[in-house]
Parts: C-alpha cells; structure tokens; sequence
C-alpha cells in the first residue's frame, strides 16, 4: 500500500518533471501564500509575545500606580524656578489604600536618580528605594545574599541590592558582596544582595530593573529627602512614592481592586486632586493582556482570511495546470485504462499528481516562509517567533488545496472514453 | 500444422453496436458471431467503414455491445461495469497499438510493469518477467531507456512484451505494423509468428494483406456483418500441393 503510493508519487514526479518550467510557475503560487502566511504569523507572534511576556511581567494579579509629571501650565512654568513642583502619589494615600483594601499587598516604590560610585567606576541610574514584598509582587529572584528585610525598614539600613548588570559594570572584576558602593556624593550603602537577570522594564522608560540599585524605602527617604533636584529639567520636585503596586490576592480581584483603585484616585464622576492635576496613572497588566490577546485573535482572523485568498489563488493555478495536463496526457489516459486502469486508478494518478505539485510549493514556501522572519530580525530588529504547528499547518494546509483543486481535473481524466482517449493525438 | 485446440476463449454470439448520430442509427457491427480458439491466429480485415474498429473495441472491452453477447474465457462481459471491464482488459488482453503507445515518461522497464501495477503485482516477480519478455523480443539490454531513445520498431517490441505482462488469454493487435517500414515489419511479424508457435493466440485487426497472410484464418467484414472466414492454412497447403504437384 505505501510502496503503491510511493511509486505514483515518484511517476507523478517523472510527470511534473516533463514540464519544469510550467510546473515551477504553478508551485510558486502555493509558495508565496505559504511563505507570506508563515511569516507573518512569525513576526505577529514575535511581536503579540513580546507584549505578553511585558505584561505578564508586570504581573496580573498586580495593579500598578504610578506617579507622572503634570503637564507644565502656563502657570507652573512662570513660577520661579525656585518654587518646589510637588505632584504624585503620597505615603497617606498608601495606607489608605492598603487600610481599604486589607487583603492586597501594597509596596511602595521611590525612584531616585543618582549616580553609584565604585573606585572607577560607575554609573547613572535609579535608585529604587522599596519594601521586602517588593521581590514577591514583581517576582524577581536574588542570586545571591539576601533581599530587603523588614529589620532594614525599621533601621533606615543603609544596604543595598544590586540589579545584574549594575553589578557586572561596578564589579568587573570582584564579587559585589559586601562590598561598598557611593549613591549620591556622601551615602555609602553595604551590598548585601544581588539579583538575578531579569530582562524587563523598571517603571522608568527606558531603564531596566538590572540596572537600578534597590535600598530599604526609609533609607531613601532619610539620606536623600522627599524634595530632589531633576536633573532633567533643573528643578526641585517634591514627589513622595513613584508607584505603588497593588497586588490583588488572585487574579480574579484584579476587577474589582482596579475598580477601587480609578474610583479612589481618578473618579470618572466627580473631580479628584490627581485627576485635576493629572499626576497618576493606573496601569492594569490583566487588562492590557486581555487587549493584547484579542487585538492578536484579530490579527489572526485577518491572517487567516488573507491566507485563504492567497491559497485559493495558488489552487485555481494548479487546478488550471491538472486541466492543460490531463487534457495534454489524454492518449496517456487511454492507454492506461487499455492496459487495466480503474477509474480510481486514474483519479489517483491525477489526485497524487496534483498533491505532490502543491506540496513541493508548500515545502519550498516553508523554506522561504521560515527564512523571512530570521531575515527580519536580524535586519530590522524585530522579534519574530517560529511555531512548529503553523509550519505544520500551513504545509499541511497547501498539500490539501492540491488534492482538493485537482479532484475536478482527475474526475475530468477518469470519465474521459477509452475510445475517443486512445484515438487523441 | 494447427496448434489450435477446441476451446474457446473469446466468441461473439450475434452483437450488435449500434450509434445515435442525429436522427440516424449507424449499425457498425449487425450480428456478428464468431469464435477464437485457443492458439488460434486471426486476422480482422475490411475497408474502412466495415466494423473493424467497432469489433475491435469490443474484443478489447474498450466498449459494450448493443445486444449480443461476447464472451472471454467463457464468462459473458457484455453487461459488466467499467471496473470489471477493466479488469477483464487487464487480466485477459494485452494490447498492441499501431502507434506503440509506450508512456513516455517512463522507462521501458517500467512501461513493462504498468499493466501488473493495476493489479497490485508489481514487485521482484515483476521485474523478473519484465526482464525475461524484454530479453524474449530481443530488447534485454535497453530496460532503462526511454521509448523516444528507441526506433519504431523496437518500441514496437517492448509493446508486445509489455502486452504479454499479464499472461493473457489473448493478443490483440490493432494495425501493428501501420508505423513500420517493410523490412521491420518482416521482423514484428516474424516476432508474432514466433508467439504463434509457442502458443499464443493472436487477433490482429488490418487492412494490409501480407500481415493478415501470416494468420490462420481470415475473417472479412464488410457492413457490420461477417462476410466470411477464409482458412488461410487450408489455402497454403493447397497452394503449397498445387507447387509440389506443378514439379512433380
């Protein structure tokens, strides 16, 4: 049975192999849609789990608020550069939060920009001042040492955990722990811990939690004071807590959490200081992936539908080429039905012909389809990602449009005469 | 000498085949009854026009009678469906062409095996028969070339053999040698006589004179209807007495 069909695919082959160029022309109608269809979905993946693994990586039991600079008024900027521009959220409304919301964690979070200083070297970035629940809400792992302890808290300890690559360009060379580091100009803090790779965003744009100094919350607010200079555009700003992460018990409270949350700070009904000032953000991981995955079930949709027409395309090609073949081979057909031939011997042949056409075009799409996206990541820096089930899919996909495009071609040859076949020049 | 037993293998018992064209009914064949024996060698002659062709395609059960009955190996076919007719055709006949008919994509060999891979028998045997047939008709060493590498009458050659693949109870030879030259034609029917000798029954359809000199016996048709069958053994010994009694 497998030796039969091995052999009509090999003499479907020899056929295909009469007309080259014809041949080619029609496979390539497969191979494109194929290719098109592999790599877009590559590159729609690269893209969708991207955005994913970010949210994800913000947690989806967490709700995160965060303090943003107010747009400068006319008013604000005419102040003198001297006045203190105080905005965001407050260590008050913390507790109030966590005193509302007793069955989350809260942590708080303050961003401080200063330099960190070892011997030589050193580095510009942020110092995350927090708590001890703040490595189980963002579910960061220390390598080595210890993390943040509540005794640190309570002792405005002036120790400190470093991000993994902060560490690396401070201590080329050496093992970081406890060792000193200078934050600012006068503050020295004793490294008792180091964390992980984590690979993902700090609240700040543009900087990651690898590297960003974290210390005890009432450190950073003992040594470096609630009103800090920004370097950015020179002038005192007063802000309390950068964020704060509110993590619901599961996920299905994130709702109701994030519920509270807009209706406390930013009341759609009704007038608050934050929603006058426009000085926080409310940021729902579950909510952005929740988007995220429908925005992607869509592009899916539309992939689909564009995969669709474009192997339609390439079957109406093969089903015109099985029609020129068998109407070319019709004497082939008589002799074949002469010598003993059923029906379904032709159908076969002709079925298996046009199969063996569209999967060679499937194959050849794959390889292109596949070599697409690795082009494009390495050319424009694009993330794409390769499933295994779309190539399947896809090739499997293609070999089904030749069989079904070809059915009416090898119906064509099956039901010509035997006679008039035989007499065909 | 006749080969020839008493039995049987295909008869026609009084077929018709008749054709709708328009309004008129062409009678092609109109009560044709006729026998072949086993080892029998029969020539099929009558101008075009006659019914040749109609009664060849029923010999080769390409097409059905209208009423009659035709027999292969005793068992009537002229009712059954498409597939068991392919079946018959692919079991008891094997087919000889004026225009050879080889596939052209496929080598000699495997043109050899395309009537036993209908039936699921290809495999070692039939690579081994192939190979015996093809050295039988003298083509032994050309297995792997294509037909259009070979002359007319060498694919007409692997045609014969391909047609003795199935061991049928039959050949069936429609204007063999048409395609040929003189001298090749000698060769393909000395080839035909050869068969003929070890025993295997040919009908062969012609209007060429010398080809149907070969046979046995000659069955002429003129408008669908069998005008009559001349014995050509009979005549040749006759004329071959009639020479020896001219010497004597």
């Amino acid at each position: 049975m497998i030796a039969d069909l091995m052999r009509t695919v090999r003499l479907g082959l020899k056929s295909l192999m009469l007309h080259k160029l014809r041949s080619s022309l029609t496979t390539a109608g497969i191979l494109f849609g194929v290719a098109s269809v592999i790599a877009m979905l590559a590159v729609g993946e690269g893209a969708s789990k991207e955005a994913l693994d970010r949210f994800r990586d913000m947690g989806v039991s967490n709700v995160l608020l965060r303090s943003k600079r107010p747009e400068e008024t006319q008013a604000s900027s005419s102040n003198s550069r001297f006045s203190i521009n105080a905005f965001g959220l407050s260590y008050a409304e913390a507790d109030r939060i966590q005193g509302l919301l007793p069955t989350t964690t809260v942590v708080r979070v303050r961003e401080v920009v200063r330099g960190v200083v070892r011997g030589e070297n050193w580095s510009s970035t942020i110092t995350v001042g927090t708590e001890p629940d703040f490595l189980r809400v963002t579910n960061m792992k220390i390598r080595e040492g210890r993390w943040i302890t509540p005794l640190d808290l309570h002792n405005q300890e002036n120790v400190c955990v470093l991000g993994e690559s902060l560490a690396r360009k401070l201590f080329p060379l050496e093992n970081p722990m406890n060792q000193t580091v200078l934050v600012g100009t006068e503050d020295r803090f004793r490294i008792v811990g180091l964390l992980d790779y984590q690979g993902r965003a700090a609240g700040a744009a543009g900087t990651t939690y690898d590297e960003c100094v974290f210390v005890p919350l009432s450190s950073s607010r003992r040594r470096f004071g609630d009103t800090v200079l920004n370097p950015t555009n020179n002038r005192f700003e007063n802000i309390e807590l950068n964020e704060i992460k509110v993590q619901a018990r599961d996920g299905g409270e994130v709702e109701a959490v994030a519920n509270v949350l807009r209706e406390l700070l930013l009341p759609k009904n009704g007038s608050s200081v934050h929603k006058d000032k426009g000085d926080v953000e409310i940021t729902v991981p579950l909510e952005l992936l929740q988007q995220a995955e429908a925005s992607k079930r869509m592009f899916n949709l539309v992939l689909a539908v564009i995969a669709s027409i474009s192997l339609l395309v390439g079957g109406i090609g093969i089903m015109n080429v099985m029609l020129a073949t068998v109407t070319e081979r019709t004497r082939e057909i008589g002799i074949r039905r002469a010598l003993g031939a059923k029906k379904k011997h032709i159908i076969q042949q002709f079925l298996v012909e046009a199969g063996v056409l569209s999967a060679l075009g499937g194959l050849a799409g794959v390889a292109l389809g596949m070599a697409v996206p690795y082009g494009i990541e390495h050319f424009f820096e694009q993330k794409t990602l390769i499933l295994p089930p779309h190539v399947l899919l896809a090739f499997g996909i293609s070999a089904a449009v030749g069989v079904v495009f070809g059915i009416y071609p090898a119906w064509r040859a099956a039901n010509m005469d035997p006679v008039e076949a035989l007499r065909h020049e | 000498m006749n080969t020839a037993s008493n039995e049987v293998i295909a008869e026609f018992v009084d077929v018709h085949r008749h054709y709708q064209m328009g309004d008129n009914i062409v009678r092609a064949l109109n009560g044709v009854s006729m026998q072949v024996t086993k080892g029998d060698y029969l020539a099929i002659m009558g101008r075009s026009g006659s019914g040749k062709s109609t009664m060849l395609n029923i010999l080769g059960c390409l097409d059905r009678p209208t009423a009659g009955e035709y027999r292969v190996g005793g068992r009537d076919v002229s009712r059954l469906s498409d597939d068991d007719l392919s079946d018959v055709r692919g079991r008891e006949i094997g087919f000889i062409f004026q225009s050879f008919n080889l596939i052209p994509q496929l080598t000699v060999l495997e043109n050899l095996e395309v009537p036993l891979f209908y039936q699921n028998r290809v495999g070692a045997e039939s690579r081994a028969k192939a190979e015996y047939l093809a050295d039988r008709v003298g083509l032994g060493n050309r297995l792997d070339h294509r037909p259009l590498e070979l002359s007319g009458g060498q694919q007409q050659r692997v045609a014969i053999a391909r047609a003795l693949m199935n061991d049928p109870l039959f050949l069936l030879a429609d204007e063999a040698t048409g395609n040929l030259d003189s001298n090749t034609e000698k060769e393909i029917l000395g080839l035909f006589d050869d068969l003929r000798r070890d025993g295997v029954t040919i009908v062969i359809v012609t209007h060429n004179q010398t080809v149907a000199g070969h046979a046995d016996r000659t069955l002429w048709l003129r408008d669908g209807q069998v005008e009559c069958i001349v014995d050509n053994l009979a005549e040749r010994a006759a004329g071959s007495a009639a020479e020896a009694g001219g010497h004597a």
